[in-house]
């Protein structure tokens, strides 16, 4: 049974609501510990996940000792929570609520909402009520001025929040709190809204509230159905989709690579970064997994981001940028919160940010080669844009770099980033031979791709191992390896690539198929997307079908009861750990879902399709 | 007044806010393309957008150095000096009325309100442009200052 006192929920235990242009995390305990408002990098109003005393929260939960169990409604982003303890039961539902854009011009509706509705379905029920926002992640309390039947406001930043409640509320110094007695049918209803134009839109209870709970359930249930994906992992897949699709920022297309900052890599250690902003290494991936779907509008939205609103840095890529593409801000830390159980410094910003990670360009260019598959040819903008990022590659191939991982203690000659600057010149030639990128120095980018190719495979495959390594002439592993058929660079079955599996397994493997991305001399979490990549390099033909289907089962079983992933999987104990929810894993996921279908009825990987010269790549073990 | 002074000069001042504004995105220091805003509004193909929005550019200059070339003349006088002050003015009002009516004028661009639908559309610029990086508001100063200054400087009173 659980208790309602400000509980110090783990990773595990959270779900994520979202409107697209931010998230909000809750417990299975019934409290929000997690809320940026407007967007995804916005300071939290509610940040209880990285310091419960201090973070901020608000709790809907029996007053009682209690069970909860719950689920999403299917299909859909709404969270529905039951509660049952000794007196009776009663369902929260929370969300975002959100609603077509026709609807929009012709209603009146808060810029930004999260509703919380609850009812008492059985017996009688006592619900305790804590609200308790904090400013700047809980560096202060907030002033609370309480509007009688209107609601409870605060001011925080550029904007004013407003807290309508469908039953009196009393306000005890910078909190509300609230002992409330229901018996069945009777309901208790919240809207938090949070506006930066005056007047604000209040958000209306009562049915209204009952409608727009509606309206959401199938706003979300129409864009599932929109999946292409009829495989065996449906289930999985689509709460993966819908997990991206939260991420995504849906004005300007961006996707964000996590919900949150600081949820350690490692607890009780410094391992903590904000995963707030958009890494453009995911792009390969994620234009994958909106195309294999079929979410062509998202696809074209995230690709068209990609391409024209980093361009302040170009030909440069920076690691990452926020949802409007400048530059993410600069790391500081925070060092009022102690972090999630005790895992400090809770960090804002991001560091990182100007690190030189080669493989970038590989991940945005064949993101964008994917999509010229289905697409077609480009704009002539567009195409002056791939020219000077392929021109840039051409150049600066050989520099050692941080890297994917990207560590804080140096440049090395990774065989990562390598591959992807291979697979970035491979892709123009592709785009070159079929006419869609006119003007491009197509002899300048062979020259290089075949200069590429030869230091790979004679530097980056180490004979006394008998693997490909993590670094030039190196001699440790990567799980990054498994993605060389991936990318087209050799063949899956080739004799080395079998021979590279057994050692990144033998060196790198965790418990039940999961892997490690790297052996680090303090052991971290096991990284949830290396194990997907394991299932799609078993698939692509370095396995049997049969195995990847295991492996990929066996990975889906350390989601939560949810079906959500954060960043890594402590091996020993099934806990998530890292920001969460993950894209990276997720797009992993339904990557591996895709291929493994694909191969099912016998069609060809993408990569067949959009490198230039793949099909004449083979091992030369 | 003065049609053909305000027809030549006006147009030139347009040409040359122009030039500075592509200047001040090739050389990074905004990503804000005014023509393809306006060519947008017509098509959605980036191209042929930024041909369109180029002669809509222009059309607008040649409208706003009216009303440069109308203070003129209630002035009684026109110089340099009083050109940027009013280039000034009309680039503080573009970047804090203009950009944050454009989201609901434009209908190929997203509010911030946008969402949880995706199309393509154009991103929103956000207080003062700054979504299409933080140095926009200085480069549309510098264009606006550039083309009061030739306004005020060539303009011949009637």
């Amino acid at each position: 049974m659980l208790s309602n006192k400000v509980v110090a929920a783990k990773i595990h235990d959270y779900a994520v609501i979202g409107d697209c242009r931010t998230t909000a995390l809750i417990s299975r305990y019934g409290s929000v510990d997690w809320l940026c408002w407007p967007r995804f990098d916005s300071t939290a109003i509610f940040a209880a996940i990285l310091d419960p005393e201090k973070g901020g929260h608000w709790l809907i939960s029996p007053g009682s000792p209690f069970r909860a169990e719950r689920r999403y409604l299917p299909d859909s982003n709404v969270l529905e929570t039951h509660f049952l303890c000794g007196s009776g039961e009663a369902t929260l539902i929370d969300l975002m609520p959100v609603a077509p854009e026709e609807y929009k011009r012709t209603e009146m509706i808060p810029d930004h909402e999260l509703t919380r509705h609850l009812i008492c379905t059985k017996g009688e029920i006592e619900i305790a009520v804590e609200f308790q926002p904090r400013v700047d992640y809980g560096r202060s309390a907030v002033r609370l001025h309480d509007h009688k039947k209107i609601g409870v406001r605060f001011e925080s930043g550029r904007g004013v929040y407003w807290l309508r409640c469908n039953r009196p509320l009393q306000l005890q110094d910078d909190c509300v709190r609230a002992s409330i007695v229901l018996k069945q049918g009777e309901t208790l209803e919240f809207s938090l809204s949070y506006a930066e134009e005056s007047p604000a839109v209040l958000p209306a209870l009562g049915q209204q509230l009952s409608n727009a709970i509606e309206r959401s359930v199938k706003w979300w249930r129409q864009w599932a159905a929109r999946s292409n994906y009829k495989g065996p992992y449906k289930e999985m897949v689509t709460r993966s989709a819908l997990a991206l699709k939260l991420l995504t920022y849906s004005p300007s297309g961006a996707v964000a690579a996590a919900a949150t900052t600081s949820l350690p890599e490692r607890i009780g250690d410094s391992l903590n970064w904000d995963y707030r902003y958009c890494w453009l290494r995911d792009a390969s991936l994620t234009i994958r997994t909106m195309l294999g779907l079929g979410y062509m509008d998202e696809a074209e939205a995230f690709l068209t981001w990609l391409l024209h609103a980093t361009r302040l840095t170009q030909p440069e890529l920076r690691v990452m940028y926020d949802v409007f593409g400048r530059i993410a801000p600069h790391e500081r830390e925070l060092d009022y919160l102690n972090g999630y159980f005790g895992s400090r410094p809770v960090r804002v910003g991001n560091g990182a940010r100007h690190q030189l990670q080669l493989d970038i360009y590989g991940e945005v260019i064949d993101a964008t080669a994917q999509y010229a598959q289905v697409h077609g040819a480009f704009d002539r903008t567009t195409q002056k844009v791939l020219i000077k990022l392929g021109k840039y590659v051409a150049t600066h191939w050989d520099l050692p770099d941080e890297g994917i991982w990207e560590p804080r203690g140096g440049r090395e000659n990774h065989t990562h980033s390598r591959i992807l600057c291979w697979t970035a010149l491979d892709r123009l030639l592709a785009l070159c031979d079929k006419g869609e990128l006119g003007g491009a120095p197509r002899e300048e980018f062979l020259r290089e791709r075949e200069r590429i190719k030869q230091q790979i495979q004679v530097r980056a495959w180490n004979p006394e191992l008998e693997s490909y390594v993590s670094t030039l002439d190196g001699e440790h592993m990567d799980a990054t390896l498994l993605r060389i058929p991936w990318y087209g660079f050799e063949k899956a079955d080739s004799k080395r690539m079998k021979l590279t599996y057994s050692r990144v397994y033998q060196e790198l493997g965790a418990k039940n198929g999961l892997l490690y991305r790297y052996k680090r001399q303090q052991a971290e979490g096991a990284f949830g997307i290396c194990g997907f990549w394991a299932v799609e390099y078993l698939a692509l033909g370095g396995g049997t079908l049969s195995e990847a289907h295991d492996l990929f089962e066996r990975l889906l079983s350390y989601s939560n009861d949810l079906g959500l992933f954060s960043e890594e999987i402590d091996a020993e104990s099934g806990d998530a750990l890292g920001n969460f929810p993950q894209a990276f894993t997720h797009v992993g996921l339904i990557s591996a879902a895709l291929t493994l279908e694909e191969k099912e009825r016998g069609e060809s990987h993408p990569a067949e399709e959009t490198g230039s010269d793949v099909k004449i790549v083979e091992a030369r073990a | 007044m003065n049609w053909a002074s305000w027809l030549l000069w006006g147009f030139l001042a347009t040409i040359v806010l122009t030039t500075i504004s592509a200047g001040t995105e090739g050389i990074g220091l905004t990503r804000m393309n005014f023509p393809y805003i306006l060519g947008t509004l017509f098509t959605p193909n980036r191209d042929r957008a930024k041909f369109y929005g180029f002669w809509m550019h222009v059309a607008v200059g040649l409208v706003f150095s009216l009303i440069y070339v109308w203070i003129f003349q209630s002035l009684g006088a026109a110089g340099w000096w009083r050109g940027i002050i009013i280039g000034v003015c009309h680039a503080t009002f573009v970047l804090v009325v203009v950009m944050s009516l454009l989201p609901g004028l434009h209908p190929r661009m997203a509010s911030e309100q946008h969402g949880p639908e995706a199309q393509n559309m154009l991103e929103p610029p956000g207080f003062l442009a700054l979504h299409y990086g933080i140095q926009t508001p200085l480069a549309i100063l510098l264009s606006h200052v550039a083309f009061g200054a030739i306004l005020g400087a060539f303009y011949h009173l009637a």
